[in-house]
């Protein structure tokens, strides 16, 4: 549309069409086209996605394949949650140990940022250095002993080894976004409420905290998808289906999708629409941090 | 230091204990000090962190490749045996790391260039380019597992709408994809890249193509330039930074692919896709060999730190740093 009254309008004032005109046009048309068929290759797979939610077992597995239900099975989102698999309990298990890492990684990664951006003490810069040459190890190298110490401790097939390490700064990335942005913020703030006879901990709490509120939602929302999308560690750690998070969930469900012996890809789909569906709003709403945090990694990192 | 070059008069310690501290901790006046202990409280989580979940568990890893050890009981010194079984004596050992380089060599090209393409695209300045750009990321936000499973469906080989399609447009013998031997290596790939293409390296390349001065592009206009032109003479060299970045970034995330291979095909059809990430979680999860898996992973290690030193090394040869 907007197309149409651009082509009209360069025809309106400049009655003659320049070749340089048309082109830069049909370049345009070109882009618009190029871009719906890049929607409909990141799209469809998810509106196939979830119209299979909404199908019966025989609509899921009709040949030829339908693509939208005769009457959408919205009872599938409420079956999934009573079946044999504890689906709900996965879906709470994942959000206590979205919160608490998430709980973890902002409260220690600002203060360890706030410790690297705001005291001078020996040692700092090269505490510094390690922390982030610490990005640069495959995760495989600390799993292993990571996994024995744990094991040690008797963790194993508890949610302990998924959170608690977040509470020990967060890790390098965490940190690092934390101090650039500290960085940012002018000293004078400190050294102004210092005089005052504020103590480090209320500058920190009170004063640079507050002006933090935009790099500690992106923080948090990287985190969290991070941590809801985890496979590795819950594959590692958990064991009975109970303990399940929901990835590792899906996968069991995904494994075996006959549950008592009756096949169940229908709910398969619904829970794997459930397990996108938190995430992706998050990213509508807090989209504007989220882009801000990975072009701050990207560009200044 | 701050504070002295404010003017505040440097205050020599009053004892020799202070002293000692404030030269332990790197401070001149007990105000320094002072700060400087409560940089270390700060800092102490991390600290902690470090030592426990990094330096403690690189040491044990390290040791650990020279051992045979399966949790229960302790660790064997056995010497070097790891490393030459894993180079002469597993025969899962160079086929995985085998795949893994086809992957990567396939997945990079199509991942990075992907995204420049689309970030180029958005960046044209048209209707509807917030909607767009959000849609594009959406594959990226799905859990990894979630991705796995929806494309196990998408491409089923009979009753999948991928297929439908194949056959609806003449091709009668479409592929088996995740099913079959010979196309479950191209799909993961496939797979990948489509969760990839749209994502964070996108949006870096979006904020990369956002620091293109517009008079490079006045100029080249003026000289006549169009459109391929202005790309492969203004926006290609001065991306080269972001493009760098973007690559070691994806090299990185290559070597170590998992998830989607162990959730969709666990690691075959006939070994189709056993990756090495997927070959180490197998030897120390599954068989509990934690000795040999710890092996492996040093072995994946410094594979990653090879190549990552190798791209800082010839860098300088292609990146076009402004000012630098």
């Amino acid at each position: 549309m907007a197309q149409g009254t651009m082509a009209q309008d360069s025809q309106l004032h400049r009655p003659p069409v320049s070749p340089r005109r048309a082109m830069q046009t049909v370049g345009r048309a070109l882009n618009y086209v190029i871009i719906l068929a890049l929607c409909v290759l990141f799209g469809f797979p998810l509106f196939w996605t979830a119209m299979s939610s909404l199908k019966t077992i025989p609509e899921m597995f009709a040949f030829p394949p339908i693509l939208i239900p005769a009457a959408p099975q919205w009872a599938n989102y409420w079956t999934v949650l009573n079946i044999d698999y504890p689906v709900g309990r996965w879906f709470v298990n994942s959000v206590l140990i979205v919160i608490l890492t998430t709980f973890g990684t902002l409260i220690t990664a600002s203060l360890v940022a706030y410790s690297f951006a705001r005291f001078d003490y020996r040692g700092r810069d090269v505490l510094f250095m390690i922390t982030l040459s610490t990005m640069m190890l495959p995760a495989q190298v600390t799993l292993i002993p990571q996994f024995v110490l744990f094991y040690k401790l008797g963790w194993v097939n508890t949610h302990l080894p998924l959170w608690v390490p977040h509470w020990f700064g967060g890790g390098a990335f965490a940190i690092f976004l934390m101090r650039q942005f500290f960085l940012t913020l002018p000293r004078d703030l400190d050294e102004a409420a210092l005089i005052d006879g504020a103590g480090y901990f209320r500058i920190f709490w009170s004063i640079l905290l507050p002006l933090c509120k935009p790099v500690l939602a992106t923080l948090a929302i990287i985190t969290i998808i991070a941590s809801w999308s985890d496979f590795l560690g819950p594959l590692i750690y958990l064991n009975t289906p109970e303990k399940f998070t929901v990835s590792v969930g899906l996968q069991f469900f995904n494994a075996v999708p006959e549950v008592g012996g009756e096949p169940m890809q229908h709910l398969l789909m619904a829970a794997c629409v459930m397990s996108m569906v938190p995430i992706i709003l998050m990213f509508f709403f807090g989209q504007r941090f989220f882009v801000q945090g990975i072009v701050m990694s990207g560009i200044k990192g | 230091m701050a504070v002295a070059e404010t003017g505040a008069p440097v205050q020599r310690p009053a004892n020799g204990r202070a002293s000692l501290l404030s030269r332990l901790v790197g401070a001149q006046t007990p105000f320094q000090t002072k700060r400087a202990i409560w940089g270390y409280v700060y800092a102490a989580p991390w600290i902690l962190g470090l030592i426990i979940f990094w330096g403690g568990p690189i040491l044990a890893s390290f040791y650990f490749g020279f051992t045979e050890y399966a949790v229960i009981g302790s660790p064997r010194f056995t010497g070097l045996s790891n490393y030459i079984r894993a180079f002469s004596g597993d025969e899962l050992f160079w086929p995985s790391l085998g795949r893994t380089f086809t992957f990567a060599g396939m997945y990079i090209p199509f991942a990075v260039g992907g995204a420049l393409i689309l970030a180029v695209l958005l960046n044209q300045k048209l209707m509807g380019t917030t909607v767009f750009r959000t849609l594009f990321f959406v594959p990226h936000l799905i859990p990894a597992v979630a991705l796995a499973v929806l494309w196990t469906f998408l491409l089923a080989p009979r009753v999948g709408p991928v297929n439908e399609f194949l056959r609806a447009i003449g091709i009668s013998d479409p592929p088996g994809w995740l099913a079959s031997r010979d196309s479950a290596l191209a799909s993961v790939t496939m797979i990948n890249v489509w969760a990839a293409m749209g994502g964070n390296t996108m949006l870096i390349f979006l904020a990369g193509l956002q620091g293109v001065p517009q008079e490079l592009y006045d100029a080249a206009s003026i000289d006549g330039g169009g459109a391929w032109a202005k790309f492969r003479h203004v926006t290609l060299p001065m991306l080269t930074p972001t493009i760098f970045f973007n690559v070691v970034l994806a090299v990185i995330g290559a070597l170590k692919v998992f998830t989607t291979a162990w959730v969709a095909t666990q690691g075959g059809p006939s070994y189709a896709t056993w990756f090495f990430a997927l070959h180490i979680y197998f030897q120390a999860f599954q068989y509990f060999r934690l000795g040999y898996g710890s092996a492996l992973a040093w072995v994946l290690a410094a594979i990653l730190m090879f190549f990552t030193w190798v791209q800082v090394r010839y860098s300088r040869r292609w990146v076009h740093y402004e000012g630098g």
